[in-house]
């Protein structure tokens, strides 16, 4: 295998985003009939660098050889040229046509238009590779798991050899996950290469030839499947402890504020999404949320804040004035608030959930308030002086209270934000990724609020994404894979890999219920 | 493969001449500065036009189309009629269209107000005027009503397309319309006003002395809607609703608005006022046709979103249209045009004043091709 040159190769890869460095100076090469697997935390620039051989951006820096020679991929077009395709993870299919014709839509081979001919053509590469699909099938009738056999379909019509597959089984029941492999493996077999970026550890270690690991946009390593194991790979993964030097006092007489017992949701295609989650989130805390991006962070969140329908389970909520319990449950997020539960949610999308973009800083300073008192008619005044509270407070950099939410950026819009959640004294804070995209003295300003929250007693719950924030600010971290929670631990004495494990850790084997 | 130049070649000529860019902000007086300089364009353009298309003189044209919308005291009073109808319709859309509710239905939400005012006269001829008008008014709003929660009331609880489903049911109102009449007038397919109004009382009521009092009534009535759109919108809880249910669903499920309420509530509304607009017609005019409404339903679409949702400049854009349209009507007749030229004249207008909108959002940039392109045009001179 040494002999043969490698059917790709990536040298001195550089993408910049601004000044955000996506990949560095990134070496990688990918074998003939193999299967590689890019292993990465979110935001460690995986999809980046795919993205560069599939056409969708272009380094910066570096060069990419397609069998030894300099190849310049500026489109996808180029990419197919080259024989590299890429199936991404939301698919981008014509609901109201057959497979066949999306498989052929946008091929301009000078051939005339025959969809016989290449129905005849997708049975063939079907068979070969042993897909089930029904080429005449039209997507809007399709499984998931079908509409990505097009996906897959599509590719190979156009003749690709290097195959680009982001996070293929996130969508997958496992039976199906295992049907694909099989595909899969049998395409390596065929010679061509196989890359697939996921964050499953069990599915690297049983499909992949070779494992990749990017942290932080480098690349780490590439090790041989066969000689490692999970600890190993986990350990390139998150790297080690950054000391980050971000407060936290211990908790002042906690008691039990919000309890969640054996809660499940299902998401509109019938997928689990949520599995039988159970946790306590005390006052006085900040419990932590580790998980890999779509383990379920944000149904869970969402269905605490009466947003997520579930299929079974109890919420609990201990109110501290009355003593009372409540059970949020299949409540609106109104009779929430009516039921007297301070409950503030900094939600994930900003500005398609937390904020409306176009209203001023007064008017969504409102959302929560506005419909205080009797009158038809709302009142502005106390949200314009709390529009300038925060503004003053957490020195949001605005032309005044007028000016649209969306015209701010990324840190501001989030101050504004937080602002308005911990303004209403919440008796639990739940925030979910409530530094992304901001610069460190923004990010840091945030801590400092929720520590704040803490000290007042809320119960806050922290989803985040960076570990070492997450060990440095929390007192406990749940961790969250596929759903589930894999385990609670302490903050205070959990070391990075141990929570980078039970991330990868279980996923949709099948055989655990 | 190609070589590296070759393709380097391609991709130069590829790039175009211009971006677009969207303009962040242009001052007020700019932004008005750029509409009037549309408007005058379009001017000229429509005078050359004139003059090479039918010979007329431009000023001439001009002078006569505002003789017609302003020139006579009829010609004036037919303007004001057009323009309080149209700007009720326009009241009432906007709304629906601030919570992004495709209500093409207006149309139809006007004629079912007029026909249940229509209904009201034809049988209660034997109620004293008062009660019958209070009546007529009273189940106009309800009709209109009754028009918009439908389609809200399916777009609320399973999506479907409020585009189409409203403009189905602008001609479900009409084929009522028909209906009834034939019910009414077995020997011909029309109704004449004696039907409605036997003894003229409502005629009278609204024609009052000199025949100007309804369009007294058309004016106050239609000035008080604009003031209540104009402080429900902006000022009441439920303008504020409605406003986050058009910008964003999820936002308003996140703090806990009662979305389907919302939609079933402001579709009510918008057909209410639409019911109050098919009162005034059918009432005023003791008559009623499948073609009352003529196609203002649509118009106010146009003009709700060319004043941007606001009730003040609404007026203002009303007033516009239905000028227009008055002097189209006198050029047609008074310089022996076809009406279709006339037409034609208020589509470039509008043309004009739609399209500059483009030039106040986004600014052309010229690309690197373009200037280098003059640079050479330069050269090439010298």
């Amino acid at each position: 295998m040494t002999n043969t040159p490698p059917a790709l190769e990536l040298r001195h890869v550089t993408k910049r985003f601004g000044s955000v460095i996506a990949n560095h100076d990134v070496d990688m090469d990918f074998r003939h009939g193999e299967i590689l697997a890019i292993l990465g935390e979110n935001g460690s620039g995986k999809t980046t660098l795919m993205n560069m051989i599939a056409g969708i951006y272009y380094p910066d820096e570096g060069e990419i050889l397609v069998d030894g020679e300099l190849a310049l991929i500026r489109s996808p077009k180029d990419a197919f040229r080259y024989h590299i395709g890429m199936i991404h993870q939301h698919f981008k299919l014509v609901d109201i046509f057959t497979a066949t014709e999306n498989i052929i839509l946008g091929i301009d081979d000078g051939e005339k238009y025959n969809l016989k001919k290449a129905a005849a053509r997708v049975l063939e590469i079907t068979e070969r590779y042993g897909f089930e699909i029904d080429p005449y099938k039209k997507i809007y009738e399709m499984s998931v798991s079908e509409k990505q056999t097009v996906e897959i379909l599509k590719v190979l019509y156009r003749g690709a050899d290097i195959l680009i597959l982001d996070e293929p089984t996130a969508v997958l029941t496992p039976q199906e996950t295992q049907k694909l492999f099989a595909v899969l493996r049998r395409m390596r077999d065929d010679g061509k290469t196989i890359i697939i970026i996921t964050h499953k550890m069990h599915e690297v270690l049983s499909i992949s030839d070779r494992v990749a690991v990017v942290r932080k946009g480098e690349h780490i390593a590439t090790v041989n499947t066969a000689e490692t194991n999970e600890s190993a790979l986990t350990e390139m993964m998150v790297g080690k402890k950054i000391s980050l030097n971000i407060g936290r006092d211990d908790p002042q007489n906690p008691v039990n504020r919000l309890e969640v017992c054996n809660l499940n949701s299902e998401s509109q295609d019938g997928v689990k999404v949520l599995d039988n989650i159970s946790f306590v989130a005390n006052s006085g805390e900040i419990l932590g949320i580790a998980g890999i991006a779509g383990s379920g962070q944000r149904e869970l969140l969402e269905a605490i804040a009466g947003l997520q329908p579930l299929t079974g389970g109890k919420i609990l909520y201990h109110n501290p004035k009355t003593e009372d319990t409540v059970n949020l449950c299949d409540k609106t997020p109104f009779e929430i608030r009516e039921l007297g539960v301070r409950l503030s949610f900094v939600p994930e999308d900003r500005l398609g959930m937390g904020l409306v973009g176009n209203m001023d800083i007064t008017d969504n300073m409102m959302l929560r308030s506005y419909k205080k008192g009797h009158s038809v008619f709302v009142n502005r005044k106390p949200p314009k002086s709390l529009a300038e509270r925060i503004i003053n407070d957490l020195e949001v950099v605005t032309p005044g209270t007028t000016t649209p939410v969306r015209r701010l950026s990324g840190g501001n819009v989030q101050k504004v934000l937080v602002g308005r959640e911990i303004a209403a004294a919440p008796t639990v804070l739940m925030a979910a990724y409530p530094v992304r995209g901001l610069d460190i003295n923004s990010s840091y300003l945030i801590y400092n609020l929720l520590n704040e929250q803490k000290k007042n007693g809320a119960a806050v719950i922290f989803v985040g994404e960076d570990l070492d924030v997450l060990l440095e600010l929390c007192d406990r971290i749940l961790v969250i894979a596929s759903g589930k929670i894999t385990g609670i631990v302490d903050a205070r004495t959990a070391t990075k890999e141990e929570v980078g494990l039970l991330m990868t850790k279980t996923g949709g084997d099948g055989n655990e219920n | 493969m190609k070589t590296d130049t070759e393709t380097k070649k391609k991709e130069e000529q590829r790039e175009p001449l211009f971006h677009i860019e969207k303009n962040p902000a242009l001052s007020m007086p700019r932004a008005i500065g750029v509409r009037a300089a549309a408007i005058l364009l379009a001017l000229i353009f429509c005078g050359l036009l004139t003059t090479i298309l039918t010979g007329v003189n431009p000023i001439d044209f001009y002078g006569q189309m505002i003789f017609g919308a302003f020139g006579t005291t009829d010609n004036f009073l037919v303007t004001v009629q057009h323009l309080s109808f149209l700007l009720c319709i326009s009241l009432a859309v906007t709304p629906a269209f601030k919570m992004k509710f495709w209500n093409t239905g207006a149309e139809g939400q006007v004629l079912m107000g007029g026909l249940a005012t229509a209904i009201c006269m034809y049988y209660g001829k034997a109620l004293p005027l008062w009660l019958l008008l209070i009546l007529m008014f009273v189940s106009a709003m309800v009709a209109g009503a009754l028009w918009g929660i439908i389609p809200a009331f399916f777009k609320a609880h399973w999506d479907t397309n409020e585009t189409l489903f409203t403009l189905m049911m602008n001609y479900v109102a009409m084929q009522l319309i028909i209906f009834f009449m034939r019910q009414w007038n077995k020997l011909s397919a029309g109704i004449d006003f004696y039907q409605l109004d036997p003894t003229g009382r409502i005629g009278a009521f609204f024609n009052g002395a000199t025949g100007v009092r309804k369009y007294i009534i058309y004016v106050i009535v239609v000035a008080l809607i604009t003031v209540f759109m104009h402080l429900y919108l902006k000022y009441s809880k439920h303008g504020y609703e409605l406003t986050v249910v058009g910008e964003s669903r999820n936002t308003a499920r996140y703090i806990g608005i009662d979305v389907k309420k919302v939609i079933i509530r402001t579709m009510a509304l918008s057909g209410l006022v639409c019911g109050i607009c098919g009162f005034l017609m059918v009432a005023s005019a003791q008559n009623i046709s499948s073609n009352t409404a003529g196609g203002m339903g649509f118009t106010a679409i146009m003009v709700s979103w060319l004043s941007k949702f606001n009730p003040v400049i609404m007026i203002f854009v009303s007033l516009f249209l239905a000028a227009l349209d008055g002097g189209a009507i006198a050029v047609s007749t008074g310089l022996e045009i076809s009406k279709s030229f006339s037409d034609i004249v208020t589509g470039i207008l509008l043309f004009f004043i739609i399209g500059c909108e483009f030039f106040i959002q986004y600014k052309l940039v010229p690309t690197a091709r373009l200037k280098a392109l003059f640079k050479k045009n330069k050269e090439d001179k010298q």
